[in-house]
Order: C-alpha cells, then sequence, then structure tokens
C-alpha cells in the first residue's frame, strides 16, 4: 500500500476568544459557561472551505520536491457549491493541470478518511492530495459552536519517498446516527452526548480498530499516535484505556485552541501527529460518522526532513485573538446586519466574462513579455512596457506565490466592507508586476508603504440571491 | 501642421444653476435654470443653436442616455446634439466638443451643457456603481475618496513628508476653498471652515477625512460658443477666447508598469505641457493668473499645483501652507470655492469651473473678482490616480496674451 508524502495545514488567523462567547450567551444557557476556556479558530469574513483549502493545498506542496499531482480530492461537509465541482476550483486556484483527477467527497465526519483510504488503496502513479476542509455554520449559543473550529489540512499520498507508510486499513460501516444535516438546514441536529459516547464510540470504534491492527498483525500497545477526531473532551482517552494504547499517545484535540474542525479534523490531527513524529512510529488515524475508518501508519526516516512552510504549529501561532463575538455572527450570517445602500449594488458575475479571464482571477495569472521581459498583470493583448507595446507577445506568469510590496494603500470608511475599514492599495511586485489588490488580515497600524505582503486566495463577493460568490486573490501584509 | 485651437473660438455666454442639495429640481429643471441664464448672456435665441453636446455622467441616476433628455428639456430645434461621457472630465468633453465644431467651421454657434442630480441616490456621497463588468471581477471595492487617498500615500511615501505636515497641507486647502466659496451665492457650502476642524474631522478613507472631501450636489451649467468674427459682430465686448484645450487619458501605464509611483498624476502632467504649448506659454507660475483644478479632494489639489508646474515637484505642502495658491496668493486656486463648495455634479464641474473664469476675465465675479486676471486655467480629473483622464482648457481675452 502507499504511504504519505507530504502534509500542509492552514488555520484561519482570527481566533475567537470563547470567553466572550459566554458573555453574549451565558444568560440564555448557564451551562455554556463551562465550555468557556480558550479560542476557537474563526473564518475571516471572506474565508470558506474553498480558500482554506487552496491554503492548505500550497502549504503541503511546498514540502514536496515533485510537484506534480496526479488527483486532487476536497474533502467536506461545508463546500459552497452543490452543482459546481469544488475540488476543481481549489486545483485551479493552485494552478494544478487540467489532466488531474478531481473529486469532491462529502456528507460525513469520516468523509477525509475515506478519500484517504481511496488514496492508500489506489494503484494510480504519482501523488495524489487529499484536501479536507471544514467551515461549519453553528446556532447561536450551541455547544457546537463554543466547541468547533474552522481549518483545513492536506496531505499527498504516493509511493516514492514516503514519510509515513500505511500499513492496514479498516472500515466498519454503521449508519449510527449521532447527528445529521438535512437537505436545506443551515445547521447539525444531534442527540445526547452521552449516548454518543456509549453506544456510539466506545461500541463501533474498537471494531474498527482491532480490525486494522490485526490486518498489520500490530498490538495497541504498540501505537505511539492515537488520534480520534471527537468535540468529547474526555473520549479519547477513555478509548484509548478500553483498547489499551497508551494514554500518553492520545493526541489532544486542541480544542481549547482551535475547535474542531468537522471533517477536516481528522487530516489536521494527522498532520500535526507527523509534525512531531519519530521515524519507525506507528499512528493510528480514525475517522468517526456513520461507522468509522481505521488507517494504521509507520513513519520512515524522511518523517523528519518533511516541512511544509507553515504546517500545524505555524497555523496554529499564526494567530489574531478576536473578542467581538457579533463580529463572528455576523461573517457567518447569523444576524441580519444593515449594511446599507452601498451594500445592496448589485455587481453580478458575468460567467462568459469570469470564464474568459478564469486564468486571472483564479489562478492570478499573469503575462512575461517574450520581447522585453516585462512581467505585468493583468495580461492584455499589448505589452505594459511603454517601450515595448509588443502584441500578443505575453507568456503565462503565475503570480500566487510573488511577493510584492505596498506602494499605496488606504482604509476606506465609505465603501461597503463586511469588516470596515476595506483596505486596499497598489502593490508592487519584486517580479515587476503591479496591481491595485485588497488588503486582508490587515491590523490597524500595521500598513504603510513599503510593507512587505504576500498573496491569497479569497473571496471577494457573496451573491445572497443567486447563490453564487465570487473570489479573488489578496494581499496580507507579512508581520 | 495643425495650429491648435488658439483664439478660434471665442465664448459667447455663459450660464450656471445654483449648486446644491436641490430636492426640489429635477436634472431638466436643473439644464433649463443654466440653459436661460446663458442664452440671456450670448444675448441669442435658442433657434439660433446649431448643434449641442452634452455632459451627464451616470446615467442611471440622472437623466437617462443619449442626447434626448437635453433636446427635449431645452425645446431644442432638431438640431444635431452628442451625448458624452468621460467621467468627471464630462463637462469639459462637451465644452471640447462645441469648441471643436466651430473651429471646424461646421457650424457658426454651439451649445455645451453638463449636468449631474447625485441627491437622488438615498446616500452621502458619489453613488457606488459597477466598474464595468471585468473590472468589477477583480478591482477593490474602492470608493473615490479610498483612490485618492492612496495619492497621499504615495506621495508622502515618495516624498518622505510627514504625515502630520501633510495633513496640515490638506488642511489648508479646504480651509482656503471654504473662505472663497463663502463669497460665492451659488455655491454649495458657504460657510468658513478652521484648520483644527479640517484636522479633526473623521476618516473617510486615511488619511483623506470629512473636510479633505469635496461635496456632493446637484447643478449644472453650459456655454454658448462662437467665432470670434460672429461675436464681434452681435456687439460683444471683452471676449473670452479659448486658448488651449487638451485631454490625456491613462493606457494602463500608470497602474500596470512599475514606472509610476503613485505620487503624482501622470495624465495632469501631460495634459498640461500640452496645453501650455498649445497656447505658448512658458512659464505657467507667471503667466496663468488662476486655476480651477479638480479638487475632488485636498490631495489631489495639492499634488495637481506641483503637476500643472505651479509648485516645484515635493515643494506642495510648503507653497499651500505659505498661502501661494490662496484669493491673495500669487496663483489663486479655486477662486470660486472649488468642488469643494460647489460639490461635484459631474457632468456640470467642467463647465462650472469654465464659468468662474469667464466671469474673471470679464470684471463680473463680484466679491470674488481678482485684480487684473489674465489667464484661466481649468484642470479636470475623472477616475482615479492610477488610471484617469484628465482635461484642461485654458481661457483668457481675445488675441491679447501668450508669450507665444
Amino acid at each position: 500500500m502507499k504511504g504519505i508524502t507530504a502534509y500542509g495545514v492552514y488555520l484561519p488567523r482570527l481566533r475567537l476568544n470563547r470567553q466572550a462567547m459566554v458573555e453574549a450567551n451565558a444568560w440564555f444557557d448557564s451551562s455554556l459557561k463551562g465550555l468557556g476556556k480558550g479560542e476557537r479558530s474563526i473564518c475571516n469574513w471572506d474565508e470558506d472551505t474553498i480558500t482554506m483549502a487552496v491554503e492548505a493545498g500550497i502549504d503541503c506542496l511546498s514540502a514536496l520536491q515533485e510537484k506534480t499531482l496526479s488527483g486532487l480530492n476536497l474533502a467536506s461537509t461545508t463546500a459552497p457549491f452543490v452543482d459546481r465541482q469544488n475540488s476543481v476550483l481549489v486545483a485551479e486556484a493552485m494552478n494544478l493541470n487540467s489532466q488531474i483527477r478531481t473529486i469532491d467527497i462529502g456528507s460525513s465526519q469520516r468523509a477525509a478518511t475515506s478519500a484517504l483510504i481511496a488514496g492508500l488503496e489506489s494503484a494510480r502513479q504519482g501523488n495524489e492530495m487529499m484536501i479536507a476542509s471544514e467551515h461549519r455554520r453553528t446556532k447561536a449559543g450551541s455547544r457546537a459552536e463554543m466547541l468547533w473550529g474552522d481549518g483545513a489540512a492536506a496531505l499527498t499520498v504516493g509511493d516514492e519517498e514516503v514519510i509515513a507508510q500505511c500499513l492496514a486499513v479498516a472500515t466498519n460501516a454503521v449508519d449510527f446516527v449521532d447527528h445529521y444535516r438535512g437537505e436545506g438546514s443551515d445547521f447539525d441536529y444531534d442527540w445526547e452526548e452521552r449516548w454518543i459516547r456509549d453506544e456510539g464510540f466506545m461500541k463501533i470504534v474498537p471494531q474498527a480498530v482491532s480490525a486494522v491492527l490485526e490486518s498489520a498483525g500490530r498490538v495497541a500497545a504498540e501505537i505511539d499516535h492515537f488520534i480520534l477526531p471527537t468535540d468529547q473532551a474526555r473520549t479519547p482517552a477513555a478509548l484509548a484505556k478500553k483498547l489499551g494504547i497508551s494514554p500518553d499517545a492520545v493526541v489532544d484535540n486542541q480544542i481549547a485552541s482551535v475547535g474542531v474542525a468537522g471533517a477536516a479534523q481528522p487530516l489536521i490531527m494527522l498532520a500535526k501527529a507527523l509534525e512531531s513524529a519519530l521515524p519507525e512510529q506507528l499512528i493510528l488515524l480514525l475517522g468517526f460518522g456513520q461507522g468509522c475508518d481505521a488507517i494504521l501508519f509507520q513513519t520512515t526516516d524522511r518523517i523528519e526532513r518533511c516541512r511544509p512552510d507553515r504546517g500545524f504549529s505555524g497555523a496554529l501561532n499564526n494567530r489574531r485573538e478576536e473578542t467581538n463575538y457579533h463580529k463572528f455572527l455576523s461573517f457567518n450570517n447569523l444576524v441580519e446586519r444593515d449594511i446599507g445602500k452601498r451594500g445592496e449594488v448589485d455587481k453580478q458575475t458575468f460567467l462568459s466574462g469570469f470564464n474568459r479571464r478564469k486564468d486571472l482571477l483564479t489562478g492570478f495569472i499573469g503575462g512575461k513579455c517574450r520581447v522585453c521581459g516585462t512581467v505585468q498583470i493583468p495580461r492584455e493583448k499589448y505589452c505594459v512596457n511603454p517601450e515595448c507595446r509588443a502584441l500578443d507577445s505575453q507568456d503565462n506568469f503565475s503570480f500566487a506565490n510573488q511577493p510584492g510590496t505596498v506602494l499605496t494603500w488606504t482604509a476606506d470608511r465609505l465603501t461597503f466592507d463586511w469588516s470596515p475599514p476595506a483596505y486596499f492599495g497598489m502593490v508592487q511586485f519584486e517580479c515587476g508586476g503591479k496591481l491595485m489588490m485588497d488588503f486582508t488580515e490587515v491590523e490597524e497600524g500595521t500598513i504603510d508603504s513599503g510593507s512587505r505582503v504576500s498573496v491569497h486566495f479569497r473571496i471577494r463577493q457573496f451573491y445572497a440571491q443567486r447563490g453564487f460568490r465570487k473570489y479573488f486573490w489578496k494581499a496580507v501584509v507579512e508581520s | 501642421m495643425a495650429s491648435g485651437i488658439k483664439d478660434k473660438v471665442v465664448i459667447l455666454g455663459m450660464g450656471c444653476s445654483k449648486f446644491g442639495e436641490r430636492w426640489e429640481s429635477s436634472p431638466a429643471d436643473l439644464m433649463v435654470e443654466a440653459f436661460e441664464e446663458c442664452l440671456t448672456d450670448a444675448g441669442i435665441e435658442r433657434n439660433q443653436i446649431e448643434a449641442a453636446w452634452f455632459g451627464a455622467g451616470i446615467d442611471a441616476f440622472n437623466v437617462g442616455s443619449s442626447a434626448m433628455p437635453m433636446s427635449i428639456a431645452l425645446r431644442l430645434n432638431y438640431i444635431p446634439v452628442t451625448k458624452v461621457e468621460n467621467m468627471c472630465a464630462t463637462g469639459t468633453e462637451a465644452f471640447r466638443g462645441a469648441v471643436y465644431a466651430v473651429a471646424s467651421g461646421a457650424c457658426d454657434i454651439a451649445l455645451a451643457l453638463g449636468v449631474e442630480k447625485l441627491k437622488d441616490t438615498g446616500y452621502g456621497g458619489l453613488p457606488q456603481r459597477t466598474r464595468g463588468v471585468e473590472n468589477d471581477m477583480y478591482w477593490p471595492n474602492l470608493s473615490a475618496p479610498g483612490a485618492f487617498a492612496q495619492l497621499a500615500s504615495g506621495y508622502r511615501a515618495k516624498h518622505k513628508v510627514n504625515g502630520d505636515d501633510l495633513k496640515r497641507a490638506m488642511a489648508h486647502v479646504s480651509v482656503k476653498s471654504h473662505a472663497n466659496g463663502a463669497k460665492n451665492p451659488k455655491a454649495h457650502l458657504q460657510r468658513e471652515i478652521t484648520e483644527e476642524q479640517a484636522i479633526n474631522a473623521p476618516y473617510i478613507a486615511e488619511p483623506i477625512g470629512l473636510f479633505d472631501c469635496c461635496g456632493v450636489s446637484d447643478g449644472s451649467a453650459c456655454a454658448i460658443v462662437t467665432t470670434p468674427e460672429i461675436a464681434k459682430s452681435l456687439g460683444k465686448e471683452n471676449l473670452v477666447a479659448v486658448k488651449a484645450l487638451q485631454l490625456a487619458v491613462s493606457n494602463g501605464t500608470e497602474s500596470g508598469h512599475a514606472s509610476w509611483d503613485g505620487s503624482y498624476l501622470k495624465t495632469t502632467r501631460i495634459a498640461s505641457q500640452r496645453a501650455y504649448d498649445e497656447a505658448g506659454i512658458r512659464r505657467p507660475k507667471e503667466e496663468i493668473t488662476m486655476t480651477e483644478v479638480h479638487d475632488c479632494f485636498s490631495i489631489t489639489e495639492l499634488v495637481t499645483m506641483e503637476d500643472l508646474q505651479l509648485s516645484g515637484e515635493g515643494k506642495g505642502v510648503k507653497d499651500v501652507l505659505d498661502g501661494a495658491f490662496d484669493a491673495e496668493g500669487s496663483n489663486p486656486c479655486q477662486i470660486d470655492g472649488g468642488l469643494k463648495c460647489f460639490g461635484h455634479p459631474i457632468g456640470a464641474s467642467g463647465l462650472r469651473m469654465l464659468y468662474e473664469n469667464y466671469l474673471q476675465l470679464q470684471g463680473r465675479a463680484g466679491a470674488r473678482q481678482l485684480s487684473d486676471p489674465k489667464l484661466g486655467l481649468n484642470h479636470n480629473l475623472g477616475g482615479f490616480p492610477h488610471q484617469n483622464i484628465c482635461s484642461i482648457s485654458i481661457v483668457g481675452p481675445y488675441g491679447q496674451v501668450g508669450s507665444a
């Protein structure tokens, strides 16, 4: 069987302080006070399952020497499009070639582990990427709102230069309905926590674990990293004890610092375990949802050499505290905010026009002039260089990984923005191109002419009346 | 070899409506108000007008598309009327059409009129609107102050200006214009402000505060033009002639090529130099008496002073603070109060600015009258610092001045 060849992680920078959540909601449900520790990750208004997936995918690619992929799978229960393949949008934003196999997988909290099993068992050559990304909406003042977080992780699966070899896989497929989200519903509906623990985790997981250990000829006591994604804080340790797994092997679900990221949680936890794992260690990864997937890995001596640009700890540490609970409600469309008349203006995306400019809009592709060498964005018919003006002379040039500096900027308090003020300005890329861009994740007082920026795929606008959202690249000031 | 427009066309008459929040007036009402004054001033009948150019910037909030709204409002005599739109340069663009028509000999008397009804949007500031299908897909959702605030950041970085000094100079620009506007009964805003008020006003788009922004108004202005010979035959004296009429339009270099640093307005430099050449002006600072420039924001006026060569590069802050462009300064700017006090009904502004220079040159500017004005310059800037349309027109006494 194949193994893991690289991993990457993305967590939104914003972390909502749980005490602020408690203060806003404990008047209604005083039991929330018991959950008021730490913080959770929250998507900024311009982040979603797609943008986080792109970030995680790019982070994963950074750890690979050979960056050509044979496939890209996107696992999520919160993909923004029901009928427009989300994975191919992610693939185009990552500038992957169009021969790649792309698949969306969802409908379950074990979507990612099921996709991973399929990838590990596949006979196809080359590295295949598995991305899991989740941005779940929750009812205000709910337990889920307190315990969950947003995030994404990516892995590549292949035959060569493996950092964690898959030893065995097993599945126990059971329609155990601990929760569900029906068609047309915005939110999950769940059943009693203690019942889920006793009749769900404690009965369904052991069968899958026994099967995978037996298949690999290993025993529970050998496991060095035990990953059970769940928002039940004590259940992983309880299960480890029941299964005979060392309590030291239990990988913390990071509820206190990130929150549980749904279908993305198994891969985020796996990336975290891989980051700290030593060679020749055993990692047991579980995915729980209408049954249980179990995957047993053994790390190789390459494990310590594989380091993505960001990884789990990089993502965890790239944080900014948010104490405004109402901002979180707004970002997730949980309150009907008065956005003003400027917010009402309809700038519909004309799909034919979008399609013509897709290389720019999704891939952030500009041009490089073959005649004079000038790099430019957007790519137009004539070269932008006043001394050149050659016709049809430009080759594709990706700006997606190009550093730049702020030439001009402002914080606009008049125009509509979901998180005012709207920061934007002219970015001069080191490679030579120049473009007026939105800035995102700006902390007041940290931006000026000369600030260094990197670029990131983000949401530009929502069209609630048509169920569409528009993406483009934005600049983020490097700290 | 073309010789340019200098002294080929004169202004026969002009009119300008009261600018302001004209809740009670329709675009047609505003057009008629300016037109009636203009006809009376020109001393001709409606049916003597042979062609007309109609400027309106934002159809969606205004009179609708095409030239018909003006032809109907003014009951023009089935003459050719052309609708023009070139962002904030629209008023001057309409004037250009009429002037070129007369200069070509295609007609003897032509009309240019601009109008805009901005106050029917339901909110303050310029209306939020599309930038075009393609631009909307990736341009920031920038407001006009957001676009021009970047000019301040670019200028500050380029000339290493202290932010407080720049803000104080910007405040001076607005204080000066309000002082001028207070003397103008047609201005929207007719009260003086203090430097402290301007500096301490809330930010609209950093570092642009409320008083760094021009007003938002309804208004209309128009001009009737003819040849010097016909004007004389009609008994006109003190003829005000067109000395230069230039337009420069961005071609994407500023927005996409590293050669532009965001600290100045490239089109203004190009259009003004062409205009000086056309008018035979070699020393603009000495020869231009007064300017009406596109002070959509205080920073725009400050930078424009440099781009028009009325201030040295990087010297704008000092010259502004020294009062060089105040009413008593060496080159008075916005002697009528500018966009700052008139507001900026887009299609009307270029013609409203021309109206002030016309009145000044004829000695009819009342409490604002400058002594012995020679040449007046109008400058409009449509769009944003990185992509824009600049128009420059220069007017002066027919046949008398200009060093060439």
